[in-house]
């Protein structure tokens, strides 16, 4: 068990209001991501989630019990953060335990289970290792088990893949999403990496300025962005915003089109651009051109297709793929 | 300093440093170790000759002396537990976020800045002194006999003074390391579910230890020579219960003359500061690797 439910809840240092009035509803054993550009209250609102911030207003509520004013120990929450911060004079087996023993459990109890997580996790050749003999990676399943070993209702994640190398970022996104289904257990992960937030979510939740801009799965808010925040937030490379006449001709003041929604050709329909630079990446090619009226447009194409710089194409949005937006910047019907 | 050309240019270049501190130590010791071989008295000039061990058996023989040494390890001791043990928890509260601690550290740190020889006259008359001092002051205002801590308690008192200054050096190191210790981690003890003794216990003691060693390393130096705070108190006084090794080698010089006897005082002390010194810096070194 474990629904977390958040209801208006605010964070202000000071004058500054970090986060403004945020209501997020996290079902059990789902695996939600908040997402969003640095600075834009991520981890503030991770760590009211966990209690080590005290909310200005607003309430948080773990299985519908308020849970408002309660210590971060008895949330019945475990955090891996960002640092991993685990015990330096502790050895592996004694950072996993930590928990345990402070709840009071009997020792073989606590050894059985220690092991148990060490086994799941592949730490069992390291449990007498203390952390700085370690490599990243295995620092990070420490963390990661000195979360699990405590059946905690929701683990919260900050970060905790943004201190590995890219290929063990991969590995390790693979395991902690097994190892999350296995458990089911709700997690709260948070991530500016759209990628990790896409590949790992259930649903995610795109944070901007301490406000919560849309909460949905990935192909939702990759298929229908809420807002031009979203849509300029999620996909790589960006999509394409095009404001002025263009949007007028689709009575909208902005509209949207995805790298990979556009067609290149050299002649026929569409607009007619400029390409100003081409990047061959092998499987895909992005192709940056210059639309006069229109402006620097990206479209990706699958494979080569010979283009150089210089040369002139017509670009052609596939017409069911094109996000509106009023003035305001919020999406319209399509 | 890692290939062969780094460490030879290395060696090269502290070389005149090391030969500098080489003769800065080696004169004083030859003279006293030639000292310490010959009766030598400042009221009988010119009537020095050969001793042998005889100012060393002396010395040691001497029943001042092993009152004496037991005086400086008691002293060393004591002012040592006084000072971990309540530097750790001045810099506990020091390092709490309360109005006003610019101030506060302020006002810690400054006792290590008073020369020994006033803080030490301080405390003696105005702090301690049994007829005119404010201790005697509180006892007497709530109706208690003064004590008359020279007289009665002069161990303590000397103690007490010498505790008092080195508390802030203690206090100092001790905070500086608590600053280093990680905020998350201290978080994640607080998800685990520690209190605030567990996390005391089980991350800011180890936290602490090489901090502490290095604390007990660098006092121990000097209150093993502790020597002013004891002269403008007791005297070494009342007898012999204050007297702690500096003071009986300074008696042996400077009382009764005698430059032999006084020399092999010193000889000894440099022995048995280096066996303290020996001990501590494996303790310490063990603690530095970890
Ligand atoms: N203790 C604090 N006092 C004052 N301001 C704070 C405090 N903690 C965070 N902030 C501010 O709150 C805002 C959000 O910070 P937060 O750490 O939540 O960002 P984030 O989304 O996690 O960013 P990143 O991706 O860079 O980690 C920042 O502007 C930060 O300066
Ligand atoms: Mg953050």
């Amino acid at each position: 068990m474990g629904s977390i439910t958040l209801e208006n809840v605010r964070k202000s240092f000071g004058s500054a209001d970090i986060i403004q009035g945020a209501s997020l509803e996290i079902e059990d054993g789902s695996f939600v991501v908040f997402v969003g550009p640095s600075g834009c209250g991520k981890t503030t609102l991770l760590r009211l989630i966990a209690g080590l911030e005290d909310v200005t207003s607003g309430q948080i509520r773990i299985d519908g019990a308020d849970v408002t004013d309660v210590p971060p120990a008895k949330r019945g929450l475990s955090m891996v953060f960002q640092s991993y911060a685990l015990y330096p004079h502790m050895s592996v087996r004694g950072n996993i335990a930590f928990g345990l023993k402070m709840a009071g459990m009997p020792k073989g109890e606590i050894d059985r289970k220690v092991e148990g997580a060490a086994s799941i996790l592949n730490l069992t050749p390291y449990l007498e290792r203390k952390p700085r003999d370690l490599s990243g990676g295995q620092r990070q399943r420490v963390a990661i088990g000195r979360a699990i070993v405590r059946e905690p209702k929701a683990f919260l994640f900050d970060e905790p893949l943004s201190n590995l190398d890219a290929a063990l970022r991969v590995q390790m996104r693979q395991e902690v999403t097994r190892l999350q289904k296995q458990l089911a257990t709700t997690a709260v992960y948070v991530t500016h990496d759209q990628v990790e937030a896409m590949t790992m979510a259930d649903r995610i939740v795109v944070l901007n300025a301490g406000r919560i801009e849309q909460y949905g799965s990935p192909l939702e808010l990759y298929e229908h962005p809420a807002n031009l925040f979203v849509a300029g937030f999620i996909g790589s490379p960006k999509m394409n915003l095009i404001g002025r006449e263009v949007a007028g001709q689709f009575g909208a003041a902005t509209i949207g089109v995805r790298p990979e929604h556009i067609t290149v050709a050299r002649d026929g329909e569409g607009w007619e651009g400029t390409v100003g630079v081409a990047e061959h990446l092998g499987s895909d090619t992005f192709i940056y051109v210059d639309v006069p009226q229109v402006g620097t447009l990206t479209a990706r194409t699958v494979g080569e297709l010979g283009i150089r710089v210089g040369e002139r194409v017509r670009l052609r949005p596939d017409q069911r793929r094109i996000h509106r937006f009023d003035t305001e910047g919020r999406a319209l019907a399509a | 300093m890692a290939t062969q050309q780094t460490r030879t240019l290395g060696r090269v270049l502290i070389a005149p440093a090391v030969a500098l501190l080489f003769v800065w130590m080696i004169v004083p010791l030859a003279m006293t170790i030639y000292f310490s071989l010959q009766y030598k008295n400042l009221l009988n000039p010119g009537e020095e000759s050969f001793a042998g061990l005889d100012n060393f058996t002396y010395f040691l023989t001497d029943p001042a002396f092993i009152t004496a040494l037991i005086n400086t390890l008691v002293l060393v001791g004591s002012v040592l537990l006084i000072t971990i043990v309540l530097g750790t928890f001045v810099a506990l509260l020091m390092n709490m976020p309360i109005y006003g601690r610019n101030i506060v550290r302020l006002m810690v740190i400054a006792p290590f800045f008073v020369m020994p020889t006033v803080s030490a006259l301080v405390w003696k008359n105005l702090l301690m002194h049994p007829v005119s001092g404010l201790f005697a002051w509180l006892m007497s205002s709530v109706g208690l006999e003064p004590i008359d801590w020279f007289t009665n308690y002069p161990m303590l008192a000397v103690i007490l003074i010498v505790a008092w200054q080195w508390l802030p050096f203690a206090s100092l190191i001790l905070l500086t390391a608590l600053q280093s210790l990680d905020e998350e981690q201290k978080e994640a003890a607080e998800m685990d579910g520690a209190g605030a003794v567990s996390k005391f216990i089980y991350l800011t003691l180890p936290h602490l230890a090489r901090p502490i060693t290095v604390v007990i390393l660098i006092e121990t130096i000097f209150l093993l020579t502790v020597f002013a705070e004891i002269f403008v108190t007791t005297g070494g006084g009342p007898g012999l219960q204050t007297t702690n090794l500096a003071f009986l080698i300074y008696q042996a010089a400077l009382l009764q003359f005698d430059v032999g006897s006084a020399s092999a005082g010193g000889l000894v002390a440099v022995v048995i500061a280096n066996i303290l010194a020996f001990f501590l810096v494996r303790i310490v070194g063990r603690n530095l690797e970890a």
